[in-house]
Order: C-alpha cells, then sequence, then structure tokens
C-alpha cells in the first residue's frame, strides 16, 4: 500500500562483515560473560585443587550448582520481568518445615504434605506479586518483609507445634518412598555420587530457557522488564506475568526445600540469613541478567550457579579459609556488573526516541 | 455526518467508533468531559488542541489503555468497554503511540509483534512461530521504506526514523478497523513526516476509520477530512474540510494566535518552512 523507493531513514543496521557479526552476535548472548568466568574459575581451581576435576569432584559442584541454579533460573526470569525475589531462601526452608510438621507431627501421607506446602508457596508467590503490582512499591522492599514475616513465623511456629528442633522418622510416612525416588535418589557414575536434584536443575534451565525465547510468554517477560509503558500500551499482561513470576519463584523455592528434605530425611530449624536469598540474584546477575530488567537469560542463569559452585568447592578443595569465598564472590559479582554494564551501553547505544 | 464518497466505497451508515458523552476522571480532574465524537470508516478525524487539551486520553480510551467512567464507546453502533488494549487490538484497532511504544532491547521482529504474537502447537507446547512472524517483519517494514532489516537485531539498534516506521508498520499490519496515530513527540523529519501522512492516507483508502492526534494545523488540514478540536477536556469544535483552511484551523487552537505568530517570525528567518 506503501509506494516502494521510498526514501529510507537509516537503513537499520549496515551489513557488516560476518567475522564482526558473529563476534557482535555473540556479544548480544547474555550467558556470554558467564561462560567467561566459568572458564576462568574452572582453569584456576583445576590448577589450585586438581581432584575438583574427578567425578566425585564434578559431583560435588554440580550439587551445590543444582540447588543454587533452580532458584537462579527462576530468580533471572524475574530480573528480565525487571523485579526482585530475595525470599526464595526462605520459602525453601518454611515449606520444608511444613511439609515435615505435616508428615512427622501431623501424619499426614507424604504427596499431601508436600502438595500442601507447595500451595502454601504458591501463596507466598501470590502475595509477593500482588503487593508488588498494587501498591507499585520496590519488589526489593516488598520481598525483604515477606522474607521476615515468613522466617520468623516458620520458625517460631515450628518450634511451637513440634516443641522441638528437629524433626525424624520422617521415612516411615506412607509414600516417602516414592517422594524419595522423585526428589532424593541419586546414582553413583565414575566414582562420583550424583544427586537426582541436578535433573531438576537442568529441567528447570532448559524450560526457563525454552519459555523466555519461545512463547508469548517470555516476550511478555521481556517487555515487562524493558518497556512496561510499552507493554502496556500494546496490551501485554503485566500485572499477570509479573504475579506468575513470583508464584515461579516461590515454587523453585519449594522445590529446592523438598530436594533437600526428602534427602536429609529430617529437617533442622536454622536460620537461613538474607544472604541465602541475595546468592540466587548473585547468581542470576553473574549469568548476565541487568538488574534494570528486559535482559537476562536462564542459561545463563545456570552457568552462573556452576561458576559459583566450582568456586565453592574449589576453595574447600584447595584447602583454602573458606571464608575467602565470600570474597570471591564479590569479585564476581563486581566484574559480572561491569561487564553486563557494557552490554546494556551496547544495546544502547543508539538514542531512544 | 455522513462522508462524501469520491469514488471510494460507499461507507457503512455506522461510524467504525463513536464516543456518546464520554468523560473521564483522573481524581478530581476531568481529563474527558463529555466527549461526543464519531469516526466513520474512510475518513481521517484530526484532533487538535493544547497540551492537557485532554488528547492523549482520548487515545487511551479508544485504544483501551483507560476505560472511561462514564458515556458509552460504540464500536460499529454496539458499546463496548474494553479492559485492556489487547481487547481493542483484537477488534481490530491499531496505534501508533506518542513514545512509538517500542521496546529497545527486543528484537526488530518480537517488538513488531508484541502483544499479539503469532503461535503454533496447542497449549503447553504452544510456541512463537518465529519463522512467520520474522518473514513478515521484515515484508512489513520493506513497506513502510525500511528495506533489509535484519529481524533478529534488537529494536535500539535502529535509527530513530527507522524505529517509528517500525511503529507505523506493526499499526498499518494490525490495524483492520481503525487506525489511532497519536503523532510522536520525537521531532520527525520532513521524509518521517512524509512517510507518516502516506500510511494514514493509504489506510483511509482502505476504509479505515482513522484518528490523528497532532499538534500542528497545517499538517491536520493536509490529510484530515474532519477536525475535532478540543479545550479543557471538551469538544471546543467539530468541524470539516469544506469549513476550514489551515490558517482557520490554527487560529482556531486555544493559543493560535502565538502559534501564527511564532510561525511567521520562523518563516521570515527560514523561508523554506513556508513550503510545509
Amino acid at each position: 500500500m506503501i509506494a516502494e523507493g521510498q526514501p529510507t531513514f537509516g537503513a537499520s543496521s549496515v551489513v557488516a562483515s560476518d567475522q564482526r557479526r558473529l563476534f557482535a552476535r555473540a556479544l548480544d548472548r547474555p550467558s556470554l560473560p558467564a561462560l567467561v568466568g566459568l572458564v576462568v574459575v574452572v582453569l584456576f581451581f583445576g590448577v589450585q585443587a586438581p581432584e575438583l576435576l574427578t567425578a566425585a569432584g564434578v559431583a560435588g559442584v554440580l550439587d551445590v550448582a543444582a540447588s543454587l541454579g533452580i532458584g537462579a533460573v527462576a530468580v533471572a526470569l524475574l530480573l528480565v520481568a525487571g523485579q526482585f525475589d530475595l525470599s526464595v531462601g526462605v520459602v525453601a526452608v518454611a515449606s520444608s518445615l511444613l511439609s515435615a510438621i505435616l508428615i512427622g507431627h501431623a501424619g499426614w501421607a507424604t504427596w499431601p504434605a508436600l502438595t500442601a506446602s507447595l500451595a502454601a508457596s504458591l501463596a507466598v508467590g501470590v502475595v509477593n506479586g500482588v503487593l508488588v503490582i498494587n501498591t507499585g512499591l520496590p519488589s526489593f522492599l516488598v520481598t525483604v518483609a515477606t522474607f521476615l514475616v515468613l522466617q520468623g513465623t516458620a520458625l517460631a511456629g515450628f518450634e511451637a507445634v513440634t516443641g522441638s528442633t528437629q524433626v525424624t522418622g520422617l521415612d516411615r510416612a506412607t509414600g516417602w518412598e516414592s517422594a524419595a525416588a522423585v526428589f532424593g535418589s541419586s546414582a553413583e557414575i565414575a566414582g562420583g555420587r550424583f544427586q537426582v536434584s541436578v535433573l531438576w536443575w537442568a529441567a528447570a534451565t532448559a524450560l526457563a530457557g525454552w519459555a523466555l525465547w519461545r512463547t508469548r510468554f517470555g516476550n511478555a517477560v521481556f517487555a515487562s522488564g524493558g518497556a512496561r509503558t510499552a507493554a502496556r500500551e500494546l496490551g501485554v499482561p503485566v500485572r499477570g506475568t509479573t504475579i506468575t513470576l513470583f508464584c515461579l519463584t516461590a515454587t523453585a523455592g519449594w522445590l529446592i526445600g523438598t530436594l533437600a528434605l526428602l534427602r536429609l530425611e529430617s529437617v533442622l530449624v536454622t536460620n537461613a540469613g538474607l544472604g541465602a536469598g541475595i546468592d540466587y540474584v548473585v547468581v542470576a546477575v553473574i549469568g548476565g541478567c541487568l538488574l534494570t530488567g528486559g535482559y537476562g537469560s536462564a542459561v545463563g542463569a545456570a552457568v552462573g550457579a556452576l561458576v559459583y559452585a566450582v568456586a565453592r568447592q574449589g576453595i574447600a578443595l584447595a584447602g583454602w579459609d573458606p571464608r575467602w569465598f565470600q570474597a570471591l564472590l564479590g569479585v564476581l559479582l563486581l566484574v559480572a556488573l561491569l561487564a553486563n554494564g557494557v552490554v546494556r551501553r551496547r544495546l544502547k547505544a543508539v538514542p531512544r526516541s | 455526518m455522513s462522508p462524501e464518497a469520491d469514488g471510494r466505497a460507499p461507507a457503512p451508515l455506522l461510524p467504525e467508533l463513536e464516543l456518546r458523552r464520554l468523560s473521564v476522571h483522573y481524581g478530581s480532574v476531568a481529563a474527558l468531559s463529555r466527549v461526543s465524537v464519531a469516526l466513520p470508516a474512510g475518513e481521517i478525524t484530526c484532533v487538535l488542541g493544547e497540551n492537557g487539551s485532554g488528547k492523549s486520553t482520548l487515545v487511551a480510551v479508544l485504544s483501551g489503555l483507560r476505560a472511561h467512567d462514564e458515556g458509552q464507546l460504540l464500536l460499529r453502533g454496539e458499546p463496548v468497554r474494553f479492559r485492556s488494549p489487547r481487547q481493542a487490538r483484537a477488534a481490530g484497532i491499531a496505534t501508533v503511540w506518542q513514545d512509538l511504544a517500542v521496546a529497545p532491547l527486543l528484537s526488530i521482529w518480537r517488538n513488531f509483534f508484541l502483544g499479539a504474537e503469532p503461535t503454533r502447537g496447542v497449549w503447553p507446547l504452544r510456541r512463537l512461530d518465529v519463522d512467520r512472524a520474522r518473514e513478515t517483519t521484515v515484508r512489513a517494514m520493506a513497506r513502510v521504506g525500511v528495506p533489509r532489516v535484519d529481524p533478529d537485531q534488537p529494536a535500539s539498534t535502529l535509527q530513530a526514523g527507522a524505529r517509528q516506521s517500525l511503529a507505523i508498520a506493526r499499526a498499518v499490519h494490525f490495524g483492520a478497523r481503525a487506525l489511532l496515530v497519536d503523532e510522536p513527540t520525537a521531532p520527525l523529519t520532513v521524509a518521517q513526516q512524509t512517510l507518516l501522512l502516506q500510511a494514514i492516507v493509504a489506510a483511509r483508502k482502505e476504509g479505515l476509520a482513522v484518528l490523528l492526534v497532532t499538534n500542528n494545523p497545517r499538517y491536520a488540514h493536509l490529510v484530515g477530512d474532519r477536525f475535532l478540536l478540543l479545550a479543557h477536556g471538551s469538544v471546543a469544535g467539530t468541524l470539516t474540510r469544506d469549513d476550514v483552511d489551515a490558517a482557520d484551523l490554527m487560529r482556531l487552537m486555544a493559543g493560535g494566535e502565538e502559534f501564527s505568530a511564532l510561525t511567521s517570525a520562523l518563516t521570515a528567518l527560514h523561508s523554506e518552512l513556508g513550503d510545509r
């Protein structure tokens, strides 16, 4: 309908040489800095602690990375949508405490108890999401509040109900065996004991990656974080997407808690600390998510979890003081933030209209 | 009310979109107050008025971004109440937003289809039809004068003019019944204005109801069939092309005197401006 041969306005990207394009394409991948970081930490700790690269060492790394990665993948989606969630760690603790009370104290069968704690976790996610959407408060503060409420309630409530700080004998409950097979089993491969949580982590990453890049939901996630006004103007369901994402992080928290509960067959009341919640965000940022939203990837978050796990296990195996890990994590985070800043400037180099 | 024919298909009796005594309040402030206007198919209705006269609110109501508080919004004579822009888009009402509504970090094809993505497969395996979306985007961008676009590049790599073309191409693609254009605030070159006007005229030719919100009466008079003057959220006047010329329109706009003084001062300094 509009005639061809019109004056063109800035003929989009000038086609550069293929090599440059390949380089630019690689830079466009949010997970690139994390991959580089992974290579660096593997090389460094491979030299410092060679047992890291044995089957047992790899199994240890994957075990740490799995539970962290499940949370980080969900948090990464939320960060892409421009929101924060610091309550994942406490949802993990609280949901496993709830499952333990229902199974060990109230005598429920395993699967109904797990379903009930999943429902409770989802309720936390809905509350987080609705509060953030309806009040317009920063999700950082809202989820810190949720974290405090949940931590206090779960720990005090657990002791008030059970009268002790521990519940044991959970494995006598009906359905425990089948649940343990799904969430708590492990397999010995080439001398290393690999936990089933690694499969859950891989599945979560694959599903999140697919959803982010190949579904309408993923488009809505990107747009909600990167251009909220535009998303609203085009009828993208920003509210529903945000609430769904908070439910996803809560579900990830439940999965982390359930995996630990079914493997350890007991639960100990401990103060999780805010650090556990921040770790997921740190890992997602190392994985290339921008804190401002609109950019990031699930695979990147998974790679970020691997970086974290290699560094932690490496320091332990090298026999260093484990407190060095925090310092190293801080450095990794800073490097990731700077690298992400470069990406961000590159993407936004052209003036916005 | 009935549109003149001049070779076009006879317009249906009912206007595509109609507002009847429609009001919108923001708190105690009335952004629109009992506004009645009809947007017939195959006609360009220009909305003129100062900043804050309710032009953007009018676009927000018609595009589903803001629900009206009183009065009626009629779509082909049927009262409707859009709860989201998604519903308005599904009804065939497309909008070129003042801020263009382009997400800078999303790729061009994702921007093109944002909020109305083509999918294939059945839930839970329903997924984006990426190839179709890419092809459609390239074709639609070529139609508005941006050939050889790489649909996978982020929209931030487009130049400002090409980003505007993206917004226009998207509206033209999705507008089946009505095209709403809230004139972009970003400064436009003459070539970009030409493109915008061409898209508007082409939409009229295809029988769409077109609403053009603009600050520029000359520009409005060039393409407009009917003119709606807004002042303080109310209709200050409705005119047809036969009633006025561009100079009249300019005077009628609130603050029009200052505007024409400014124009003559500018024309004296830069003679090429007089040709626009």
